[in-house]
């Protein structure tokens, strides 16, 4: 038996290592000052659909990304690892999508690709938190969900068992194909790059990035097809331009502001033993402790 | 017609924590709005829910009692509240952001296409004007939240689209009895004119929920630690700590998420949010995320060799030392001094 797996991922900011210059005089945020990085739990979802991989031989690991022109990155890391495909959806339409728009994309992109097993993705995204374009996603499919998986135990004879971690417990639960599943981040890591890999798909390039530098590779792509990686834009998917971007998007950002906390004037102490005794002593007298 | 929904977490025939406070702030939404609050319930048994929730004001309490509604799957109560919505069209949906939340909104916000903003922080009505359409919204939802890691705070609106829909995180908000004496009344939901058959294609095989073990949101007293402890070990210390005052342990989400300590210790936006009489942050550097959940401590303790660590500005005592120099020397003081 062998699968046909789609990995969602997508680029994202680096939000966890928020540098002072992260965010700019007016109280917005500085994109250019934070590394795009694969967003982690997409990471967890890859390692999942290679394990599968290695399960069922002949298995089909497709990345989709939608993104602007430089989350071909995305790709090109996903193949590192053991992805066999990637598409990057890119088009200024999706521009200002919120979450259901960006899902309504990439649900069109899906329905474009060969009949699809299990569709995987990371619960979500760390620039935005929200854990919804996976859910959307199933539902704009008409697809069944598990969400905040842990592991995929099974696919066996139509159907798919996964552990779930919840707040509070495990759940393991068994659902039929096709499925969407999203992965938290208390999954295994994703397996490092490969260097035959690394090698074999170093110069694998969008038509847009091949347009931007003419090297000396050229000649390569006729050759290597699998150097491609697709580019769609609208036109290339079939969607209709009313779910798009801020028009498909029923949330609007209303206002943003800067997190100021108010600072306190503090009591600076260096630990000494009389320090802390007299700390311990003020809370005890004043009834915070005891 | 034009209320205001909240879905209630079942766990055991128990209303979760996070539904009662969501009722809390409903109650406050549905006064201002003047407009009725419903609730709704999906599972099995549920004879035991309207006593728990009346007193919270609920007007109507909906429920859908099913055998194959309990434990939760993703479809069914989908569809519960998808075709509820349809003909109640409530203007405002609230649920916990939970695993349950968290997996039923999206689902029901792309198939009714109504906006959802997850772990909203706060809740507010107010009113909009599109300068561009030349168009003014009146009472609309202000759906609070952090975005970017908890670096900036967004405030999302759906103008046009309904129910708007918003998740909270439990914790977030206070949870406070309306009126004892209060009665709503209840419906009971067809489930089979809302639910298919062919909803149910997810099947639980085996369910281990743990109740909470952290009771860290009513501790008055909670020793926290961040990823400058460095080990799982380094963590028993500060469970010492808050055994001998009484208190829970916490956690940064660097420390939970590098395996110091479990999911429910964690404090922040992404966490529980705490307002205790003693917060003791220990080898915490205090992003963003992290004091935006315990800024409201009364009174703060930072203990950090960096003497510059940004939660230092907001504690009211900065003690620049090791962790595992100064947590001993506390332990050692009480035991010897207190009762």
């Amino acid at each position: 038996m062998s699968l046909n797996i789609v990995v969602l991922a997508k680029q994202v900011p680096d939000t966890r290592n928020v540098g002072k210059d992260a965010m700019k005089a007016d109280g917005t945020v500085n994109r250019a000052a934070l590394a795009a990085i694969y967003n982690p739990e997409d990471l967890n979802a890859l390692e999942q659909a290679l394990r599968l991989k290695d399960r069922f031989p002949g298995s089909i690991v497709t990345i989709v990304t939608m993104g602007p022109g430089r989350a071909a990155e995305i790709i090109r890391e996903s193949l590192y690892r053991g992805a066999d495909v990637g598409y990057l959806l890119t088009d200024r339409a999706f521009a200002g999508s919120d979450t259901l728009a960006t899902s309504y994309a990439l649900s069109c992109a899906i329905k474009n690709l060969p009949k699809v097993d299990v569709i995987i993705c990371g619960r979500q995204a760390i620039d935005g938190d929200t854990a919804q374009v996976g859910p959307q996603v199933a539902e704009k499919l008409g697809l069944p969900q598990i969400t905040y998986a842990e592991e995929i135990l099974d696919v066996k004879d139509g159907k798919i068992t996964v552990k779930r971690r919840l707040e509070r417990g495990v759940e393991v639960v068994e659902g039929k194909l096709p499925m969407l599943v999203t992965v938290n981040s208390s999954a295994p890591s994703c397996r490092p790059r490969h260097a035959k890999l690394v090698m074999k798909y170093h110069h694998a390039k969008t038509i847009t990035e091949k347009q931007e530098q003419h090297d000396d590779y050229m000649f390569m792509f006729d050759a290597r097809p699998y150097l491609n990686i697709t580019e769609w834009s609208v036109n290339d998917i079939k969607t209709d331009m009313n779910w798009l971007g801020l028009k498909g998007s029923p949330t609007k950002v209303k206002a943003i502001e800067n997190v100021v906390f108010q600072a306190k004037e503090s009591k600076r102490l260096v630990g000494s033993n009389s320090e802390i005794d007299e700390l311990m002593k003020e809370l005890i007298a004043n009834h915070t402790i005891g | 017609m034009n209320n205001i929904i909240v879905y209630l977490e079942i766990e055991e025939g128990i209303v979760a924590d996070v539904s009662l406070e969501l009722l809390t702030k409903a109650r406050s939404l549905a006064n201002r709005l003047k407009c009725k609050l419903e609730a709704v319930a999906a599972g099995h048994k549920l004879d035991g829910v309207g006593e728990q929730v009346f007193s919270y004001s609920v007007d109507t309490l909906y429920l859908a009692d099913d055998a194959r509604l309990s434990p939760y799957t993703s479809m069914p109560h989908t569809s519960v509240l998808v075709n509820l919505f349809k003909e109640e069209k409530p203007q405002i949906a609230l649920m916990g952001a939970t695993s349950i939340g968290r997996d039923l909104g999206p689902r029901v916000s792309s198939a009714l296409f109504s906006g959802l903003t997850a772990d909203c922080t706060s809740l507010e009505i107010g009113d909009h004007e599109d300068k561009k359409e030349g168009k003014t919204y009146k009472d609309l939802l202000y759906q609070i939240r952090p975005a970017f890691g908890g670096n900036i705070v967004a405030t999302i609106i759906n103008p046009d689209c309904r129910p708007q829909m918003a998740t909270v995180r439990e914790g977030v908000m206070k949870k406070e009895v309306f009126d004892p004496q209060y009665k709503g009344k209840t419906k009971q939901l067809d489930v089979a004119k809302y639910v298919s058959d062919t909803d149910f294609v997810v099947s639980v095989i085996e369910r281990h929920i743990e109740k909470s073990k952290s009771n860290l949101k009513n501790a008055p007293i909670i020793v926290s630690g961040g990823y400058g402890l460095g080990s799982r070990d380094n963590f028993k210390l500060l469970e010492e700590l808050a055994t001998v005052l009484g208190g829970e342990v916490g956690a940064s989400r660097a420390a939970v998420d590098s395996g110091f300590a479990d999911h429910d210790q964690q404090i922040g936006q992404t966490g529980v949010t705490v307002r205790p009489k003693l917060y003791i942050a220990c080898g915490i550097s205090g992003q963003i995320q992290h004091i935006a959940g315990m800024q409201e401590s009364a009174i703060i303790i930072s203990i950090n060799n960096d003497e510059n660590a940004p939660i230092n500005a907001i504690a009211d005592y900065v003690i620049t030392a090791n962790v595992e120099d100064v947590v001993p020397k506390m332990i050692k003081y009480y035991k010897q001094n207190s009762k």
